[in-house]
């Protein structure tokens, strides 16, 4: 098993390393995302404090807690998809493959092309099926082996014994399970490394919502998977390291703060967690 | 198959949902309500239908294809006290002799589609990337801001200080060259211009922001993103308001006052003075004779029709173009 990943290894952000400082980040060959005591702000306003955790290749990694903890937040800093909520700043470091995320000189597209994201809310464009999953090969220019990349990503998402007679017909007129199948479908065109989920299943019934958790079971040994959950039986059941977030309130006692209380192998958050607030929340008697 | 049961005794807990239906007063002020909204939509639909019908009652009689191709003739009132105009031109079923003179507005016609074709071509594009700046970049940043107010102001400025604007900027320094269908188009986009921000940048604001996040999440950069969904999904909305400028200007009079002069031959160019539609309403509709008052009916009819027609068109374009729900 892989050590804790509580510890902080690298000095904070007070006594942060240079870029090119090459023994800042010594490599484990099975770490995706290396997060070192990262808080994001919105304004004035702390969202998450000093998270630290890594997510390991080819693992599904679930994050659960309380609403308003800040899982979603914490999800949305891997893609830099924070970038586009006004006046939202990081804090801390952020590492993906050694480099820090948020270095000035990231190329921000780049990042999301390689870590793709399934939304709560399937959110297929208002295009044909076919469009909604090229768009993203479109996008990196490809223009030839079109269907086949739509065809593969389709069968990828599970998707496509359902569509392949209409793949004209337009994305909004398929169920939400089918929708967001195809948001996945969306997702993996690209062929990102990473997938984030944002609670995908939370507008599916359970027979859809199965469906998703076999296709990220499948697809895990492709892509490394970070999946934010408000269902315990959900992060229980497909996830192979849960991180367990909740609110904290701050010390002038007004503001909501997510921190992250612990981070480990899903079966020991779930038996044997070592923090109490673990076992009361994945036990039901708190949130 | 099973039977239905006859009815049982009526639970107490269920008293007073049978019977009476509305009370008396729920029902009088829903009938005054239903009636005063009826009536409105009627008092509103009145004018309306009156100056269609009287519109193209008064004005098809003008309408011939002589309208079209011919050139209009300035002294309709002498020349009908000649017996020179046919009477086909009154409505009646008259015939053409020949020597007849003939209505024709050829010249306003051209003159309105040119110039109002010129002028969606500069305000309409212009109008949907300020939009595009507004909505998609500028957001709430301070120059954003500072031009939506602007714009806002220019949607009040009256149509013919876009005229005296344009011809003292524009055609005064050109001198006799200065009279044109260019400055004409310019005096119009400048009218259209505030209209295409404002109506575009409200439909922008009505794409829902998850589709510009799905985009983003792609790695897709944001012009990318504006031209690829962003715009796509807000197209249906950006032609109406792009159509209702088309349609205010085509009828606009006072810009072109100071900025096309007045011809009565066919101009096809942008060059050069010219005349439109309204023009002619307007100066047809002053004189007094029965063919001029005609020919200002028949020009307020042809107008009508040409927005009608434009109207018509871009809506089926762009369901041509806009992906709907199926």
């Amino acid at each position: 098993m892989p050590e804790m990943v509580e510890e902080v290894r690298a000095p904070g952000p007070e006594a942060r390393p240079e870029l090119d400082d090459a023994g800042a980040s010594p490599e484990l060959p099975d770490v995706v995302f290396d997060v070192q005591r990262l808080s994001v702000l919105y304004g004035s306003f702390r969202a998450v404090r000093d998270i630290s955790l890594r997510v390991h290749e080819h693992e599904i990694t679930a994050f659960i807690g309380p609403s308003g903890c800040g899982k979603t937040t914490m999800l949305r800093c891997f893609n830099r998809l924070n970038d586009l909520v006004e006046g939202a700043r990081v804090e801390g470091r952020l590492e993906y493959h050694g480099v820090d995320l948020y270095d000035p000189r990231v190329n921000v597209t780049e990042v999301r092309r390689r870590i793709g994201m399934v939304f709560q809310k399937p959110n297929p464009f208002p295009k044909s099926i076919y469009d909604n999953v090229a768009y993203g090969p479109r996008i990196t220019g490809l223009r030839k082996g079109l269907d086949d990349v739509v065809e593969r990503a389709l069968r990828g998402a599970a998707l496509w014994d359902e569509v392949k007679d209409r793949l004209k017909a337009s994305g909004l007129s398929l169920s939400g399970g089918q929708q967001q199948r195809l948001c996945i479908a969306r997702a993996i065109a690209t062929e990102p490394e990473v997938l984030l989920m944002d609670e995908p299943c939370s507008a599916l019934d359970p027979i859809a919502t199965t469906r998703i958790e076999d296709l990220m079971q499948e697809i895990k040994d492709q892509y490394t998977i970070v999946i934010v959950t408000h269902n315990m039986q959900q992060a229980a059941r497909v996830s192979d390291r849960t991180a367990f977030f909740t609110t904290e309130v701050g010390a002038s006692g007004e503001a909501r703060t997510g921190v992250l209380v612990e981070s480990d192998v899903t079966e020991r958050i779930f038996s044997n967690p070592s923090d109490e607030r673990t076992e009361n929340y994945v036990t039901g008697r708190f949130g | 198959m099973t039977t239905i049961a006859p009815p049982g005794p009526i639970d107490d807990r269920a008293r007073g949902l049978l019977g009476g239906g509305l009370a008396l007063r729920r029902r009088v002020a829903d009938a005054l309500v239903t009636g005063g909204c009826v009536a409105a939509l009627l008092v509103a639909a009145v004018p309306l239908l009156h100056l269609v019908v009287t519109v193209a009652s008064r004005g098809a009689g003008a309408i011939t294809p002589a309208w079209f191709t011919r050139s209009i003739q300035g002294n309709v009132g002498q020349l009908a006290s000649q017996g020179k105009i046919n009477d086909a031109f009154a409505g009646g079923a008259g015939t053409l002799a020949q020597g007849d003179i003939v209505l024709g507005m050829q010249p306003a016609i051209v003159g309105t589609l040119v110039i109002t074709g010129l002028a969606s071509l500069l305000a309409i594009p212009l109008g949907v990337l300020g939009a595009v700046y507004l909505n998609e970049y500028g957001r709430r940043s301070r120059p954003a801001s500072a031009l939506r107010f602007l714009t806002d102001v220019m949607t009040g400025v009256p149509s013919v200080v876009m005229g005296l604007f344009i011809f003292s900027v524009w055609v005064v320094p050109r001198g006799a060259t200065g009279l044109s269908a260019l400055a004409g188009a310019l005096a119009l986009a400048c009218l259209m211009l505030p209209i295409v921000v404002r109506s575009t940048e409200e439909m922008l604001k009505l794409v829902p922001d998850n589709l510009r996040e799905a985009s983003a999440a792609l790695g897709t950069r944001t012009w990318r993103t504006t031209v690829g969904v962003v715009i796509p999904a807000a197209l249906p909305g950006i032609t109406s308001g792009a159509m209702l400028a088309v349609a205010r200007a085509a009828g606009e009079t006072a810009p072109l006052l100071f900025t096309i002069g007045a011809v009565t031959r066919t101009n096809w160019g942008i060059d050069g003075v010219t005349t439109a539609l309204p023009m002619q309403i307007y100066a047809n509709a002053t004189e007094n004779t029965p063919e001029q008052a005609l020919m200002a009916w028949g020009a307020a009819l042809t107008l009508i029709v040409i927005v009608v027609v434009c109207t018509v068109l871009a809506r089926v374009v762009t369901s041509r173009f806009s992906f709907r729900p199926t």
